[in-house]
Order: structure tokens, then C-alpha cells, then sequence
């Protein structure tokens, strides 16, 4: 088996009576990995398997060139030798000791050969700031609302220097406003951390704020598995990050329209137009835009109320789920995007691919 | 005026001895014990069980004849313990403290079974990816985590082992300062028509009895609930 450095090889086969979990998934040593399917998908499982927790006979795993579990040479690493971060759906922080007890639990047991010097993570310090939760220190876990105990139970796997982090659906049990106080944590250790983080998710609106890469479980199997963007494009599976089909693209705010009120972002195939939510120029964002909130045109309208026309390339169309609807693949400058209009329409505009053709983008979401 | 005599001090202390070094014991044997019956998937698990729990049921008297039994000159254990040169158990101390183990295990390991059961597993994995090993996890984690379990545990093995009578007086007989308790000093008082010495003794008993259940409940509600 060739060791890539910047790889996390994960081969499981777990089979319990009603379920099984059958995977063999290569995800990037960097950057966040979303792990996303439906409860009873097999995602957790997969991720207490990563971790050690469950151990997946015949399984094999290496995280970025360390060799964790490899059965058929009867290897298989203890979950507390491996340098992981494991952030649970409830916060599971220790009741007995104070918070910053519960953050050096980790720390002080991690061992002094493995301590890295010049990585950001290893002060504590540091993960207080990251994780906002300087006030919080001195007192005990009960007094702390969810929110925050979720930001402790962070803050206490990057404490322990982990060379991957791996959390389970961290905000599930969190009420919305609860969420959106952890969410632009998340977003920031997404930005700052040099090590893999594996995501674990049935909320599409997670996903598409977080993920670079994407793994779509459904009953134990990786339906599909690569980079956010492409994966959401592809018109031969039924990925669905929610009610609807779309594609998340990336950009930073370019340009601010004070009167209009808008923000102009830019990404690699051109630029959108977006409601101004204060964001400083140059702040890296997210769109999401639904296959049902693009049209097709064949030539531009100036007449329309449509603020968002880019120039496309029609590359593929495929059924869509009901007979009536077709899904359209388009190429705008390198980015894929998705339309969904009726057959009827695909066959008056003639599609076909390689057509050049406008696309209409009736609405456009920042996620983040 | 009745005044607590010579005897009655000497069994008092004799008891409490008895008490302490068999709680002491119990923690140490019976916290294994309690922890894999709170943890074993094996079918080992409902026959050991059982048998901890056999003192609750038994009388008194069926532990004591046994035990004095197997620990007699030519009972197993008295076999063992002659071949290591320490004479034979019945009628001593340590033969008491032998007794008292086994009639108070279920005291001890069931309030501790119950308590490692209601951790469950979540703390033990965050350790666990906290880097913690296996015995680190138990004395940092499990411990301070089952420590209403552990309060309650050492007051009822305590509590139990001073107000056994029948085991004492199978194995350990009636010698003063050696084997007799108080529970046994009560029974000689009687035998005696002593009803004022005790009247003192029995009285202390309940007295203390209630106090320590007292404590138990005041100070360790959350221990009883389970």
C-alpha cells in the first residue's frame, strides 16, 4: 500500500445485524471533509472507526502517511495513542472539573515529543481565543449554556494537538440560535487549521458553509466522494444537500454598491451579485445557488429584473426526478452549475451540449 | 450508676477494627469486581453476580458454617493458609475479617456497580481520544465521576460489617478482645440477665445505625436514588 503523505486512507467493513457500513474512502490531508448522509447512513460509524472507537475487523487506516489500523498485519493503534480531536454531539465535557481543567486534560497528556513547537494549536492560549471562551474558564461545565460547552469540547480536542480533527455532528443538538453562534467558530478554524478535519452531517446548510470535500453515505456506502463543487454538479446521482440540487461556489467580496445596497463577489468564473451583509471587502464567502433559482436564456436580457446573468456553457442534461423537469450542467468560466427547467423549454431553446447560453440566477445565498 | 466497662470498650474497639479493615478490604477487592460486572458482556456476568448478591439472601449462619468449614484444619482453606504458616483462621481476627468480606461484598460492589453503570461509555471515549489510557481513565475519570457510589459504598460495607452477628459467631466464636464484637457482647449481656449493660450497648447500636443512614441520605442523596 503506497503511503501518500497528504491522504487519509479509510477501508471499513462493519456488519451488524440490520446494518452494515462498507467503505473504502480517500479523502485530502487537509482542509474540512464532510461526511454527509441521512441517520442510519453509516457516517458515524465511519468516523468512530477513524478514531479508534469501534474497531472494524479487516479494516485498514492511514492518516496522512501514520499507519492506525491495518488488520491483515494485526495493527491496530488504541484510540489514546492516536494524536486525534474528537468533538461529540453533546459536548460530553467532564462535570467535575472546571473548564480549564477539562482543556487541559488533553494537553497535558499529550507527550512532550509530540508536542509541536511552532504549530499555532499547541498553546492554549491560542484555542481559548479561536473558541472565544476566555470568560469561561474558571467555572463548571453545568453552568454553561450548550453553545458554549459545544466551543469548550472544541477548544479541548485542538487543545491536545491532534494531527486530525474528527467531530460528529457537533451542532445537531443545538437549537438554530445556538448554531449560529458556533457556525462562524467553525468557519474560522476551517480558515486557520493545518490539520484534516472530518465532518460529520445530515445538515445541508453545514455542509455547504464548511465542507471542501464531500462524501455522501447512504445505507453504509460512499455514494459519491470528491471536491464540494463538482460532486454537488454531477447529474448521475441524486445528491441533494437539502430540498433542492445546487452548487456552492466560492469568491470574496470584491466591490460594495452603498446605494444599492449590494456586495459584488467575485469568483473564478465571474462575478455575482449578492445582498450586502457588512462584509469588509476581501472576506472570503460562500454562494449557494439552487438549480430551481436558474433559467436558461439564449440571448441577454436587459428588460429583466434578473441582476445575475453569466455567460454559460451548456456541458450535460440528464432526467430529473419528475418527467416534466430536466436538469441542465453548465459551464460558467471553469464553474460548474446546475439549472433545472422543464423538458419542454430544453427542447424549444434546442440545448444541446457545447451551446453557449446565459444563465439566469434568480437568487443567490451567502452561506458563509 | 451503669458505666461502660472494660469488656464493652474492648468489643467496641474490636468492632470498629473489624469494620475498618474489612471496608478497607472491600473497596480494594470489590472495586474490580464492581467495575467488570458494570462493564462485561460475558454470561459470566448474571452467575457472578448472583453469587456476590448470595449474602443478602443466606443466612447468616449457612456463610459462617460454610466458612468455618473450608477454613478449618482440614478444610481448603485452612490447608492453604497452614501450608503458609499461618495456622488456621476460625476463632481469630483475621478469620472474622475473612467472614466479614464475604457477608458484606454485595454492600459494597452493588452501590459501586450501580454508579460505574450510570457513567456509561460517552466519558470514558472523550478519555479515550483525550489521550487518556485505560487506568488513567479510571482514576481521573470513573472515580471522581462514581465518587457518590463510593461514599455509599464504604457507610454500608462499614454499616453492614458492624451489625453482623451470626457469621461472627460461627467463625469467630465469643473470645474477648479477639472475636467478640458488640453485636456479641449485646448477646452475652442478655444471656447474663445484664439488661442495663445491654441496654447501653444496643442503644449506641441504634444510635449509630441511624446516624450513619442519616449521613447517607443528607449528604448523598444522588448515591441512594439510583
Amino acid at each position: 500500500m503506497p503511503q501518500n503523505i497528504e491522504i487519509i486512507h479509510a477501508r471499513f467493513r462493519v456488519a451488524h445485524p440490520g446494518f452494515t457500513l462498507d467503505v473504502d474512502l480517500q479523502l485530502p490531508g487537509r482542509g474540512v471533509s464532510a461526511l454527509f448522509g441521512a441517520s442510519g447512513s453509516g457516517k458515524t460509524t465511519c468516523l468512530r472507526a477513524i478514531a479508534g472507537l469501534e474497531h472494524a475487523p479487516g479494516g485498514y487506516l492511514s492518516v496522512n502517511g501514520e499507519v492506525w489500523q491495518d488488520d491483515s498485519r494485526g495493527l491496530f493503534v488504541p484510540t489514546h495513542q492516536r494524536p486525534l480531536g474528537y468533538v461529540f454531539q453533546e459536548a460530553s465535557l467532564f462535570p467535575h472539573l472546571t473548564i480549564r481543567r477539562n482543556l487541559e486534560y488533553g494537553m497535558r497528556r499529550v507527550p512532550k515529543s509530540a508536542r509541536p513547537e511552532n504549530s499555532k494549536i499547541a498553546s492554549l492560549q491560542h484555542v481559548v481565543e479561536l473558541l472565544g471562551i476566555a470568560p469561561l474558564l474558571e467555572r463548571m461545565p453545568h453552568k454553561l449554556s450548550g453553545g458554549e460547552k459545544q466551543r469548550v469540547a472544541i477548544a479541548r480536542a485542538l487543545a491536545a494537538s491532534p494531527r486530525i480533527l474528527l467531530m460528529d455532528e457537533p451542532l445537531a443538538a443545538l437549537d438554530l440560535k445556538r448554531k449560529n453562534e458556533i457556525l462562524p467558530y467553525l468557519e474560522r478554524l476551517h480558515d486557520e487549521l493545518e490539520i484534516p478535519l472530518i465532518y460529520v452531517s445530515h445538515a445541508p446548510d453545514e455542509v455547504a458553509r464548511l465542507a471542501d470535500h464531500l462524501v455522501v453515505l447512504e445505507q453504509g456506502r460512499a455514494l459519491a466522494s470528491g471536491a464540494l463543487g463538482e460532486t454537488l454538479a454531477r447529474l448521475d446521482l441524486p445528491i441533494r444537500l437539502g430540498e433542492d440540487a445546487g452548487v456552492v461556489l466560492e469568491g470574496e467580496i470584491a466591490e460594495l454598491d452603498a446605494e444599492w445596497h449590494l456586495a459584488r463577489v467575485a469568483f473564478t468564473g465571474g462575478n455575482l451579485w449578492v445582498r450586502d451583509n457588512k462584509l469588509p471587502i476581501g472576506q472570503h464567502v460562500r454562494v449557494r445557488i439552487l438549480a430551481r433559482d436558474i433559467s436558461i436564456a439564449l440571448g441577454t436580457h436587459l428588460d429583466s429584473s434578473i441582476l445575475n446573468v453569466l455567460p454559460a456553457t451548456v456541458e450535460q442534461l440528464a432526467d430529473d426526478t419528475h418527467p416534466a423537469l430536466s436538469l441542465v450542467r453548465l459551464n460558467a468560466g471553469g464553474v460548474a452549475l446546475i439549472a433545472r427547467i422543464t423538458r419542454r423549454s430544453a427542447a424549444k431553446l434546442g440545448l444541446h451540449p457545447g451551446q453557449k447560453v446565459w444563465a439566469q440566477i434568480k437568487a443567490v445565498a451567502l452561506v458563509g | 450508676m451503669v458505666t461502660i466497662s472494660d469488656p464493652a470498650l474492648s468489643a467496641i474497639w474490636l468492632t470498629l477494627r473489624l469494620a475498618t479493615v474489612t471496608t478497607l478490604l472491600l473497596f480494594i477487592i470489590g472495586t474490580p469486581i464492581a467495575w467488570w460486572l458494570a462493564r462485561t458482556r460475558s454470561w459470566l456476568k448474571a452467575p457472578v453476580g448472583a453469587l456476590v448478591a448470595l449474602p443478602l439472601v443466606l443466612p447468616p449462619t449457612v456463610i459462617g458454617f460454610y466458612l468455618l468449614v473450608a477454613m478449618g484444619p482440614q478444610g481448603p482453606i485452612g490447608q492453604f493458609t497452614q501450608a503458609l504458616g499461618l495456622g488456621v483462621l476460625p476463632f481469630t481476627f483475621w478469620g472474622l475479617v475473612v467472614g466479614s468480606v464475604l457477608y458484606s461484598m454485595p454492600f459494597v460492589v452493588q452501590p459501586l456497580q450501580n454508579a460505574f453503570d450510570a457513567i456509561g461509555e460517552r466519558p470514558l471515549e472523550v478519555a479515550a481520544t483525550l489521550r487518556a489510557g485505560p487506568w488513567d481513565t479510571f482514576f481521573t475519570v470513573v472515580l471522581p465521576l462514581a465518587r457518590p457510589g463510593l461514599i455509599t459504598a464504604g457507610i454500608l460495607g462499614f454499616a453492614h460489617t458492624v451489625g453482623e452477628f451470626g457469621v461472627v459467631l460461627m467463625i469467630g466464636g465469643n473470645i474477648p478482645g479477639k472475636t467478640r464484637v458488640v453485636s456479641v457482647q449485646i448477646y452475652d449481656h442478655v444471656e447474663a440477665l445484664e439488661y442495663a449493660q445491654a441496654h447501653w450497648l444496643a442503644a449506641g447500636m441504634l444510635v449509630f445505625s441511624f446516624v450513619v443512614l442519616l449521613l447517607l441520605y443528607v449528604f448523598n442523596p444522588n448515591g441512594r436514588r439510583k
